[in-house]
């Protein structure tokens, strides 16, 4: 256990040197795929552990990234209406932006807004025991709604263009490189500090309770237990984390457009969780980074048919490895362990062979 | 003494299907209750509506002659001590037979109070005792899945006991035994109505003639008679409805 431990804090720690060994280029890219895997650490409580699928966390993510970019947007306009309002013909700001010019409120609110609309749909989904595919598809359709709703709303989210055009954050220049060193050491100490909350949930009895919701709901109930609070509870985190990345994100790239919250990332984002593997938070994370590496990389060595690859990676994963790389390797270790345990019995039946 | 649990026309529909047409049954505390009857005579729905897993179109289910739980949801009917075990076994597989009684605790159920809950000395004495009074001590550190099916409905029915209960029904409890584990289980029923009354719907005619003291006989979601296991096998009506004519009773 302590052994596992040691490792957790050197994959951290190697992480945190990053801007050591990494390029500015893979810098931004590693800063990049860290947010992506705080979403995934969010995604592998619901799925892996609490057996929700939910294929709609684009939208939080995305939520949480407009509500930071609204503050960047109005600092970088200093105090002047927003470029696309102005095309838009819009002549005053409208009364929801307002609050966002405070740092403090956008940022509080990059959290707390994709936290509340998860929880509200998660009570009225959960409490009338709606499970499985079905809730599966009622995530769908709310990407759908904000999407159209955000590409439809050009005045007030920059349509399909989305926010983008930041100068600084808090006075700091986005541009200058120690910034973006600055950022992606906060998002590696952040998916540090997330990933340490997640592990203390599932190990603590609550997160035993959401494995037995996921193995049998309804016996659950007969425990004396309400799974609609825990299932509330649970999805309301993940879609905090989801926000708290989109967050990141959006400081470090630099533009946040409805393409990025759509149907197409929101699945992505479950596949980053099921090729890491969906049981383990260390493998959420590193499936994230993995995934999002190989599409780098397929893309920048064969630009052409770079999306076959990415195609073969997943069927791979899915029809040879189903609990995820990190399964995979789990289950190859007590492989090797029982077969240690048994080699010495062996070695001698086969000299008596021989 | 008075009952503990007492249905008063009780009545369930399906779709217009009348599963149960005014059920009647009283259970006095640390009493043991068989419900017997052919197939689809309701007694399976009688317990899903004491436990709340199916609601009652009509009729009150009083709890301790005062409480009306026929419209409580599930979890608030156990933390009241009314514990349901399952025709088939259902324990949870991906947790180990350790965590599985750890979840059964008589507990604060809540979200933050579960979040920050810890083992105490006394938890674990009772789970230790619990563990070696179904027999399952040396497995306590396998998956549940793991068990062979007998011993996961001693685990089931261990999880049930840990939570104290006041009332426990059991849903053909010594399906795919073999004897000497009925036997058993008989054995731990009537330790068991010590502390708490005990609702049974049994098939296995042997096993209730050996265990029972009370037996319900329902049929077409009625109650067709009620007396030790003696008198019930005197009564006209119940041969009738089992065998369908006297003559082949004999």
């Amino acid at each position: 256990m302590d052994k596992k431990k040691l490792g957790y804090w050197l994959f951290f720690i190697a992480l945190f040197l990053g801007p050591l060994y990494l390029t500015e280029f893979r810098l931004a890219l590693m800063g990049k795929f860290l947010c992506f895997a705080i979403v995934a650490l969010g995604i592998c409580l619901i799925w892996g552990y609490t057996g929700i699928l939910s294929l709609g966390h684009g939208v939080y993510f995305g939520i949480g990234a407009y509500c930071t970019a609204m503050y960047l947007k109005l600092e970088s306009s200093n105090g002047q209406l927003p470029d696309f309002m102005e095309w838009s013909g819009v002549s005053a700001l409208p009364a929801f932006w307002i609050p966002f010019s405070n740092p403090v409120f956008a940022l509080a609110a990059s959290l707390i807004v994709p936290a509340l609309l998860a929880a509200m749909l998660g009570f009225l989904t959960f409490k009338n025991r709606i499970k499985g595919v079905y809730f599966s598809l009622i995530s769908q359709a709310v990407v759908v709604v904000f999407v159209t709703l955000f590409v439809a709303k050009q005045d007030w989210t920059g349509g399909t263009n989305g926010l983008t055009n930041f100068t600084t954050f808090l006075g700091f220049s986005l541009a200058s490189p120690l910034v973006q060193i600055a950022l992606y050491m906060l998002t590696v100490i952040i998916l540090g500090l997330s990933f340490t909350l997640a592990a203390r949930l599932t190990n603590s009895r609550a997160g035993r309770v959401l494995s037995a919701v996921r193995d049998g709901e309804n016996r659950v109930r007969f425990l004396g237990f309400n799974p609609t609070s825990y299932k509330v509870f649970v999805y309301s985190l993940s879609a905090a984390l989801a926000g708290l990345a989109g967050t990141l994100f959006v400081l470090q790239v630099g533009l946040i457009s409805p393409a990025m919250m759509g149907i197409i990332p929101s699945i992505e984002m479950v596949l980053w969780v099921a090729v890491g593997g969906r049981h383990s938070l260390i493998g959420a994370i590193l499936g994230a980074v993995i995934v999002n590496s190989a599409k780098s990389f397929f893309s920048e060595t064969y630009p052409d048919i770079w999306s076959i690859f990415l195609g073969l990676l997943f069927i791979i994963v899915v029809m040879f490895l189903p609990n995820g790389i990190v399964g995979a390797f789990e289950s190859w270790n007590e492989k090797r362990n029982k077969a240690k345990q048994k080699g010495g019995t062996a070695d001698a039946a086969d000299s008596v062979v021989s | 003494m008075q009952p503990i649990l007492s249905c008063r026309d009780v009545r369930v529909s399906f779709n217009g299907f009348q599963a149960l047409q005014g059920v009647d049954l009283e259970v006095k505390p640390q009493e043991v209750r068989f419900l017997i009857g052919p197939n689809g005579a309701g007694k399976t729905t009688l317990l899903d509506v004491i436990c709340g897993k199916t609601k009652a179109s009509d009729g009150d289910v009083l709890y301790r002659q005062v409480e009306n739980i026929r419209k409580l949801q599930e979890h608030e009917i156990v933390r009241l001590g009314i514990t349901r075990k399952f025709q088939a076994p259902s324990i949870f597989a991906n947790l180990t037979v350790w965590e599985n009684l750890e979840l059964s605790l008589k507990q604060e159920r809540g979200l933050w109070s579960v979040m920050r809950a810890k083992m105490t000395g006394e938890d674990k004495e009772k789970m230790e005792a619990m563990l070696s009074r179904i027999g399952l001590m040396d497995q306590r550190h396998q998956l549940a899945g793991m068990l062979a099916h007998g011993q996961k409905q001693w685990l089931e029915i261990g999880m049930q006991l840990m939570q104290d209960p006041e009332i426990l029904l059991l849903d053909e409890p010594i399906a795919g035994m073999s004897g000497t584990e009925r036997h058993k289980t008989g054995e731990l029923i009537h330790e068991i109505s010590t502390a708490c009354s005990v609702l049974i719907v049994e098939h296995d005619m042997e096993f209730v003639r050996n265990f029972s003291k009370q037996v319900t006989v329902m049929h077409e979601g009625k109650v067709l008679c009620e007396g030790t296991m003696s008198e019930i096998q005197q009564n006209e009506q119940v041969a009738e409805v089992y065998l369908g004519r006297r003559e082949s009773a004999c």
